[in-house]
Formats: structure tokens, C-alpha cells, sequence
């Protein structure tokens, strides 16, 4: 019961924060969308880094570290500690000055005015949505599972997870409605500290109860063959460590991210946020990962690794900190989704109805109506989708895996958008074309019957609260996982030329589905250098645009 | 120019520095007692990244691009 009120206050919490924003907030679709582009420095910083880290940090971090070991930060949060605030720092500051010299308020209306194109735009933005969608979706089925999950009582849950799902939905709604961008990052601050916070508490929190110190856990892990995998990096093909780092290119091509960037009040903003997001990263992921891989000395085999931490808290802490756990678990989910959702209504707004006449026709004040109403209609939608397809929660998580490998995908895009004059909107429509194209083959593929039968042991769709939580809210492990640390399932051939030792696996399938490129590496590697080579081929052959407009972009 | 070559420089060696293969089988040292070498590894590499970011933003950091310094609309 208590996690359930700890989770209630967080609500009305958010309820309270969305109705402060509102009554600051005018009705012009720059004060909604993006502040004012007034976010200063700190809160930049706190909203931006909430956008981006999401519940995976705490939940799905520490179940993979308890399935893979500790390798998994180095996969995912020192990559990301790397590529992320380069990419703010190159990427975000240029489309931050772009759009306040120019008034852009999303990437596709950048794209648009720096190609001189219409129609390639909107292919961009349909492909971009079509990523973006399934996150909101299954943000809202998370919240609901948890919600349900967690108010258990008796084998019945005290929230049903239509009920737990209408919550979410509602007090999204109602704070990305009344509170537009200003609401959103007001929250993200609130959810930051809950998160950076919660990983160093829950470690000392740990530390005093357990009957052993850390250091004779790890001794012991690294001294027992059937566990030292976990505290080295065995279980982890070189190969896709490496594609890995590849990934957190997509981070800056998320549209609630590059909108983000579009709302700082001055450059500066960015210098505090590219130096503190490593920091910020390493101290939410490493107590996750290290309470992950400890779980599997202290608590040994668990039925559902995903719930590792959860079950550390609730064998070795008081049960408050279970309830601030969970309140951080829906304010992680509701955070970012508020974002997916104001960002979907921006793109929605500015780049299909402003674009095509509807500002003209309706004006300032009728354009943030039309996003409201965008906001209502595409929640209901959302909320309808989560109970209808509650049981096919994987098609989504799915989804979502491949949307990290497709934004990556679109970065040579932008790349091109910023920093090369000759690039052309051909070249730009042929990199979209492709990336779209392998997002479907290897959905295909992943999809197609698999010839070699997975043992028992090999990956499961997530179905549990905290695995979908997992899936919904950021980076997607994209590693073979299984259940057991001590499990070895079997991959899935599809094309291999050679036999033996020399035999190259051109594709192939991991246990968990995961479509696999040359040896391990994964489907990124390919998507990313072809959509950059097809970029720049396209734009060798094609007209550029009219000196004008290459002027207007690079004689600054 | 020089300068340009020398953040390049600074950007390949950190990221090259994160395959960092030779940790890949080792548990030990544990460093503070309890963190396996490969973890901790990729902890110092993390602020490794935020150094690598004040220098960025000391050496190189894009003023030209703040040249409009008009204020949003209050």
C-alpha cells in the first residue's frame, strides 16, 4: 500500500507542476512547444538528461548486468558517456543557433528549408513518427503493468491495469496539455534528482543489510567458473561492443531530444550539459549495473531477472524506499513520455498542419488548439491501443529496438543538413528510403520462423511489468540475454558463406532475435555507413540547392 | 589548424580507448576492494568523457554561433 500512496503524491505532484506551467504560459505555439526558448542552464541540462535516460537506467540496466554482467556499462553507458554530449555539442548547439536564427521548431522544418524541399520532409517526418509511435504506446502499457504490479494485494491488484493505464494517460495528458515544454521540463527536474539520487541510496541502503561485504560477493563471483562471466566481459561478442557505440547516435536524432535543443534561452546552456552528462550518466548506471551483477551473488537465480533490483530493495531495504523506487519507475515513464508526446504534437503541428496551410488559415491562437487537441486524441488513441493489444506488448518492444539502429541511422542525415553544402534532398530521401527499407527487412527477418529451435534457457519476450518497463523507456539491450547466468542458447543461421572456423555468418539471429551482421556485429553497422554512403552518393549526382540557401546556412 | 588536429587527436584516442580489450577476461584488481577491474575501467573512462568535454568546450567551443544575441521574446 505504501508504494501505492508514494506513487499517488508523485502524481498529484505532477498535476500541481503542469497547472503552475499553464498559468505562466501564452498561447503562441513557441511558448507551447518550446518555452520561449527560454530553458536556462541547469534545467536544460536536468530536462535534457531526463529525456534521455529513462527507467532502462535503473530496471533494465541492473536485470541485464544480473543476465550479462558488468560489461553491460561499458556497452551501454561509457558508449554513451562518449558519443552523446559530442553529438549535443556539435549536432545540438548548430540546430539550437539554426533555430533561433531562423525560427525552426522541429528537425524536419530545418531539413525543409536547408534542401528546398516539401514532400521529402514529410517522408522524413512520417519515418521519424513511425519510430516514435510505438514508445508512447508502450509507455502507457508500462505505467499501467506497474501500477497494477505494484498495488498487489492478495494475488489482486488494488489498480487494474486498465485503470493503472487510464492514470498515466490522464496525468500526461493533463501535464503536457496545460503545461506544454514548460511543464514537461519542470517535471524532468524533478525526475532527475529522483534518479540520479536513487542508484548511490540504494547502495548504501543495500550495503548495511547485507550479511556480507561487497568485496567477498565479487571474490566470489570472480572465483566461481560458472559465474566469473559476470565480472568480466565474456558474454559479450568484441563485435557488437563495438557496433554498440554506434547506437547512442540515434540519441540527438530522437525528435523530443532535438527539440529539446531547439528551447535553451542562450548556447551556454549546452557547455554546462556536454561536461555533466558523462558525470550524470556514471552516477545513475553504475549502482544499477554493480546492484545487478551483486543480485546474482546474493540472491542467485531468479525467475525473472528484470526484477532483480526490486528484489534486493524489498529483501534488504525498508519498504519506503520500495515506494520511492516505483514513484521513480511511473515518473520515469511519464517523463519521458510527456516528452514523446509534446514532440509528436510538434512535429504533428508544425510540420504537417502549419506547413500545409493550416496557420494561414486558422492562425497562432487556432495552431496550439489544433495541438492540444492532437495531444487528447493521440493519448485516447494510445490508451485504447494499450488494453487492446495488452498481451502483444513484444511487437512493441520490437519496435522500439529497431528505432534506436533507425535514428542512428538518420544521423549522416543531419550531418550532411549541417556541416556539407553539397548534400541535396535526394541524397537525404535515398538515406531515409534505405533506412526505412532495412528497418522492414529486418523486421522480416526477425519475424520469419526460426530454422534451429531455441533451448529453454534462450531469451523470452518480455512480458513482466519490469521487462516491459524496460523495453518502453530507453536504450534496448540488443545483446543475446537469457534467463539463466549459466545458460548458452544457440544463434540461428541465415546466410553464411564458408564452413568451420573460416565460415563468415553474413546474417544471423540471435537467441533473442536480434537480426546479426558478419560475425556478431549488429544491424546498426550496416544501417549507419549505408544510409552516410547513399547520402553522399545521391548528393554527388543531384542538383544542389540554389546558392541562396547554401549562403543563408553557411555564410554565418 | 594545429589545435584542430590535436582535439582530433584527443577525440580518436578516447574513443579508441573505450574497446578496451585487454580487460575483457580479467576480474582482478578489484579496485577499491569490490569493483571489478572492467567496471571500474569504464567508470574512470565516463569522467575521462567529461574531461574530454571541458576541453572541447575550452578549445573549441563554437562562439561564432552565438553571434545573434537577441533575446526570445519574453
Amino acid at each position: 500500500m505504501i508504494p501505492v500512496i508514494v506513487i499517488f503524491v508523485y502524481l498529484a505532484i505532477i498535476a500541481f507542476i503542469g497547472s503552475i506551467a499553464f498559468r505562466q504560459g501564452k498561447e503562441n505555439t513557441e511558448d507551447f512547444f518550446l518555452a520561449n526558448r527560454s530553458i536556462g542552464s541547469m534545467v536544460f541540462f536536468l530536462s535534457l538528461f531526463a529525456t534521455n535516460m529513462t527507467a532502462f537506467a535503473i530496471l533494465g540496466s541492473s536485470g541485464m548486468a544480473y543476465r550479462q554482467g558488468i560489461g553491460i556499462f561499458g556497452l551501454m553507458a561509457s558508449s554513451s558517456c562518449f558519443v552523446i554530449p559530442l553529438t549535443i555539442f556539435f549536432i545540438g548547439t548548430r540546430l539550437w543557433a539554426l533555430g533561433k536564427k531562423f525560427g525552426h521548431q522541429t528537425q524536419v522544418s530545418f531539413f525543409r528549408d536547408r534542401w528546398e524541399c516539401n514532400h521529402i520532409g514529410t517522408v522524413i517526418f512520417a519515418l521519424s513518427a513511425a519510430m516514435l509511435v510505438p514508445y508512447m504506446i508502450i509507455s502507457i502499457m508500462g505505467g499501467g503493468t506497474v501500477l497494477s504490479e505494484i498495488s498487489m494485494q492478495n494475488g489482486q491488484p488494488l489498480i487494474p491495469y486498465a485503470v493503472g493505464c487510464a492514470v498515466v494517460a490522464v496525468v500526461v495528458t493533463l501535464n503536457v496539455f496545460f503545461g506544454g515544454m514548460r511543464g514537461t521540463v519542470w517535471v524532468n527536474i524533478f525526475q532527475t534528482i529522483l534518479f540520479v539520487c536513487f542508484g548511490m541510496v540504494a547502495v548504501i541502503a543495500i550495503s548495511h543489510a547485507l550479511p556480507k561485504t561487497f568485496a567477498e560477493y565479487m571474490a566470489g563471483l570472480a572465483n566461481d567458473p560458472k559465474t566469473k562471466a559476470l565480472v568480466t566481459r565474456e558474454r559479450i561478442p568484441p563485435q557488437t561492443f563495438w557496433s554498440y557505440t554506434l547506437i547512442p547516435l540515434s540519441s540527438i536524432m530522437f525528435p523530443h531530444m532535438a527539440i529539446m535543443c531547439f528551447s535553451a534561452r542562450r548556447m551556454s546552456a549546452f557547455k554546462r550539459t556536454v561536461i555533466a552528462y558523462p558525470i550524470a550518466i556514471m552516477i545513475t548506471w553504475l549502482p544499477c549495473v554493480f546492484l545487478g551483477v551483486l543480485g546474482a551473488a546474493a540472491l542467485g537465480k531468479l525467475s525473472d531477472p528484470d526484477g532483480v533490483l526490486l528484489r534486493l530493495l524489498d529483501t534488504y531495504t525498508p519498504v519506503w524506499l520500495a515506494g520511492i523506487l516505483g514513484a521513480g519507475i511511473i515518473s520515469a515513464v511519464m517523463g519521458s513520455d510527456t516528452h514523446q508526446v509534446l514532440a509528436l504534437s510538434t512535429m504533428f503541428t508544425k510540420d504537417v498542419f502549419v506547413h500545409y496551410g493550416g496557420h494561414e488559415k486558422f492562425g497562432e491562437r487556432r495552431s496550439v488548439h489544433f495541438a492540444r487537441g492532437f495531444i487528447v486524441v493521440v493519448t485516447i488513441i494510445a490508451y485504447l491501443v494499450a488494453l487492446a493489444l495488452k498481451e502483444k506488448q513484444g511487437i512493441f518492444e520490437i519496435a522500439i529496438r529497431y528505432a534506436f539502429s533507425g535514428f542512428a541511422a538518420m544521423a549522416p542525415v543531419m550531418v550532411a543538413a549541417l556541416f556539407w553544402k553539397r548534400s541535396t534532398k535526394w541524397g537525404a530521401l535515398a538515406a531515409t528510403l534505405f533506412v526505412a527499407f532495412t528497418l522492414a527487412g529486418n523486421a522480416a527477418l526477425q519475424g520469419s520462423p526460426q530454422k534451429s529451435t531455441p533451448p529453454v534457457m534462450a531469451a523470452k519476450p518480455a512480458t513482466n511489468a519490469l521487462a516491459t518497463i524496460a523495453a518502453a523507456t530507453n536504450q534496448s539491450p540488443n545483446v543475446a540475454s537469457t534467463n539463466m547466468p549459466t545458460a548458452k542458447p544457440k544463434e540461428d543461421i541465415i546466410w553464411q558463406f564458408g564452413q568451420g572456423a573460416d565460415a563468415v555468418k553474413v546474417l544471423s539471429r540471435a537467441p533473442n532475435g536480434d537480426v546479426r551482421f558478419m560475425n556478431n556485429y549488429m544491424t546498426v553497422v550496416p544501417m549507419v555507413f549505408g544510409s552516410a554512403i547513399l547520402m553522399v552518393l545521391f548528393s554527388l549526382v543531384t542538383k544542389p540547392p540554389t546558392d541562396k540557401t547554401i549562403a543563408k546556412y553557411f555564410d554565418v | 589548424m594545429m589545435k584542430k588536429c590535436l582535439l582530433f587527436l584527443l577525440i580518436t584516442l578516447v574513443y579508441t580507448a573505450h574497446q578496451d580489450f585487454w580487460n575483457w577476461h580479467k576480474a582482478d584488481p578489484m579496485i577499491f576492494g569490490f569493483l571489478p577491474i572492467g567496471l571500474a575501467y569504464h567508470a574512470f573512462y565516463a569522467i575521462g568523457c567529461a574531461v574530454m568535454m571541458a576541453i572541447m568546450v575550452k578549445a573549441a567551443w563554437p562562439e561564432h554561433l552565438e553571434k545573434d544575441k537577441t533575446e526570445p521574446p519574453k
